[in-house]
């Protein structure tokens, strides 16, 4: 359904002049150009550290932006040449969307709906699960609406002309995670009834529900897999501490020898070890700093921790 | 008499916009150096609290101290006294990282000579001095919300108050900016945060979570665990935070 080859697109190349930039390079389709394809039906997860390029390829694949060399196209038409016809079929969420602040929360969802010739009544069902959240406010003016509240109108904007592939780009940022839960629900709704869906999120909790994720870093995919298969192709060994003080041992656990890297994940860190690491010296590290209530254990992976892995070797 | 070591004490604070409200009789109380969680569903009203606690707007009801000062009469004070990173708007986006930072420490009311020392140090510490010249807009987000932080507490404020900074980013990032609000709350700087990581609400001191405009619940994480039979926050939130059920 969508289908991309050899993209490239350097912001840096058509922009000379900014001269300090972050790097020479900025935008997609470093080295060898970008290619991949999603299949109908499928949701198709983007996730990467900040600056990789994401919302650049989405607002290429939304035909809103025009690469420097390679194609992109949705049910087989180019996003450049059948820009129109593209604009038809998709519904783009950018990350920083764009709603009428001065109209209301109805009647920006009226306006989106007429411009693609439907009505609110003949989609409702397909919105119904995020826009009843904020249909008791509906006539609020959507600049009055709460940070999370917009993101929700925005999303019932892009799906109320029932369209074929669905671009989300970070679609729950600011969203709480109730309805975070609620949002990927619908979007697996939306799947069964064979409608595209390529997103991209910063919630690693998200990136585990897609059919496929790909990592992208520098403007390219460097892994795309199931998200069972990425986390399978993780090497490390992976282990849980929790002590009475977490922050301190965050630091103490950096510095002990047999650690090869710590991150926090809420009430435990994460550390992958080195070769020789003994849970017991470890536990014996940690005790004679003076913490206490120590656990160690075996901890399985995440999509977060290959994540973070990748970040760390790439720096 | 106001206790020292109650940096925000507030009783019944109340917001309404016209026949709703946003913000239902909130009272609580912040302690020096603490890390403090406001949680809570969309609309819920952490931004509406947070403004009225930042003194920039004013409650319909209620009253209260931040850093000190009354919150009715005082909100000048406060605003000196405190840092601030809303949801919407840190910086600005067309103006390079040093310009910047400059705007931010005039406003601030520091020195141009307390400004430009100021400047390297924090240039330094974020690693950031091939930036200098850097547009903000063309920083990417991560990067943006750590300037953004930095210059919030340029000027040593008691407080500082963040409005969901890691919203949108990377979780590489995410970690690197808890830890520079680990060194902030180190240096006895008080930390307000709201946000929607429940892996985060685990590293705050306390956690407060907002249903409907009024605070459900206030405890330490792990104290809110226990009282929610929860495994985790999360478990936590989905427990409260769903039980709205206002309208307009
Ligand atoms: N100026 C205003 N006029 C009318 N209603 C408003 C105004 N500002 C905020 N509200 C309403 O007050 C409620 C609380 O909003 P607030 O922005 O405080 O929520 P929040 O907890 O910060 O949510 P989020 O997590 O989505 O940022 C919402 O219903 C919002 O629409
Ligand atoms: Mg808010």
């Amino acid at each position: 359904m969508i289908q991309v080859d050899n993209l490239k697109k350097n912001y840096f190349a058509s922009n000379k002049k900014r001269g300090s930039d972050i790097s020479k390079f900025a935008g997609i389709g470093k080295h060898k150009g970008l290619s991949f394809d999603v299949n109908k039906g499928e949701i198709f997860g983007v996730i990467g550290p900040d600056g990789a390029g994401k919302s650049t390829l989405f607002r290429i694949l939304a035909s809103l932006l025009l690469p420097d060399s390679g194609t992109a196209s949705l049910d087989g038409k180019n996003v450049v040449k059948d820009f129109k016809h593209v604009r038809k079929i998709i519904g783009y969420m950018p990350g920083r969307f764009s709603l009428y602040q001065d109209l209301s929360v109805e009647e920006n969802l009226t306006f989106f709906a007429t411009v693609f010739n439907t009505t609110i009544e003949e989609n409702y069902d397909l919105i119904k699960d995020i826009y009843s959240q904020i249909e008791p406010f509906k006539t609020r003016r959507a600049g009055n609406l709460s940070g999370g509240m917009k993101q929700k109108l925005a999303l019932s904007c892009a799906l109320i002309h029932k369209p074929k592939v669905l671009i989300l780009d970070e679609p729950t940022t600011g969203v709480d995670p109730v309805s975070r839960k609620e949002f990927w629900d619908m979007l697996g709704r939306l799947r069964d009834q064979d409608i595209t869906i390529i997103v991209s999120t910063a919630y690693m909790d998200e990136a585990s529900r897609c059919d496929r994720i790909a990592l992208m870093l520098d403007g390219d995919f460097i892994a795309v897999n199931s998200p069972q298969g990425i986390i399978d192709d993780y090497k490390e060994e992976l282990w849980a501490v929790q002590a009475d003080n977490m922050s301190g041992s965050l630091i103490d656990l950096r510095k002990y020898e047999d650690v090869k890297s710590c991150f926090a994940f809420g009430d435990k860190h994460h550390i992958t070890i080195k070769e020789g690491f003994s849970k017991e010296k470890l536990y014996n590290y940690l005790s004679e700093k003076g913490y206490k209530d120590i656990i160690i254990e075996k901890a399985t992976p995440t999509v977060e921790d290959c994540f973070l892995a990748l970040a760390e070797e790439n720096v | 008499m106001m206790d020292k070591d109650r940096v925000i004490e507030v009783s019944n604070l109340t917001k309404k916009f016209g026949r709703f409200t946003a913000v239902d009789h909130i009272s609580f109380d912040v302690r020096r150096g603490e890390i403090f969680g406001f949680l809570g569903a969309n609309g819920a009203g952490k931004t509406t609290a947070m403004q009225m606690l930042t003194g920039i707007s004013k409650p319909t009801k209620g009253n209260g101290t931040v850093a000190g000062y009354d919150i009715l009469r005082e909100n000048e004070k406060i605003k000196r006294n405190i840092g601030y990173m809303s949801q919407k708007f840190s910086l600005y986006e067309d103006l390079k990282v040093w310009e910047n930072i400059r705007l931010f420490g005039g406003i601030y009311g520091l020195t141009v000579k307390q400004i430009s020392q100021k400047t390297e140090e924090l240039l330094a510490r974020l690693n950031f001095e091939d930036q200098r010249n850097t547009m903000v807009k063309s920083l990417p987000l991560g990067w943006k919300q750590k300037l953004a932080f930095s210059v919030a507490i340029f000027h040593s404020p008691q407080i500082v108050f963040l409005d969901e900074p890691t919203g949108g980013v990377d979780p590489a990032m995410r970690r690197q900016f808890w830890e520079m609000i680990y060194e902030a709350a180190d240096q006895g700087i008080t930390v307000f945060v709201t946000t929607h990581y429940m892996d985060e609400a685990e590293y705050c001191n306390r956690v407060s979570i907002m249903v409907d405009g009024r605070i459900e619940a206030l405890d330490t994480p792990k104290a809110l665990r226990q009282m929610y039979q929860a495994n985790s926050m999360d478990d936590v939130f989905h427990k409260l935070a769903r039980t709205s059920t206002r309208i307009e």
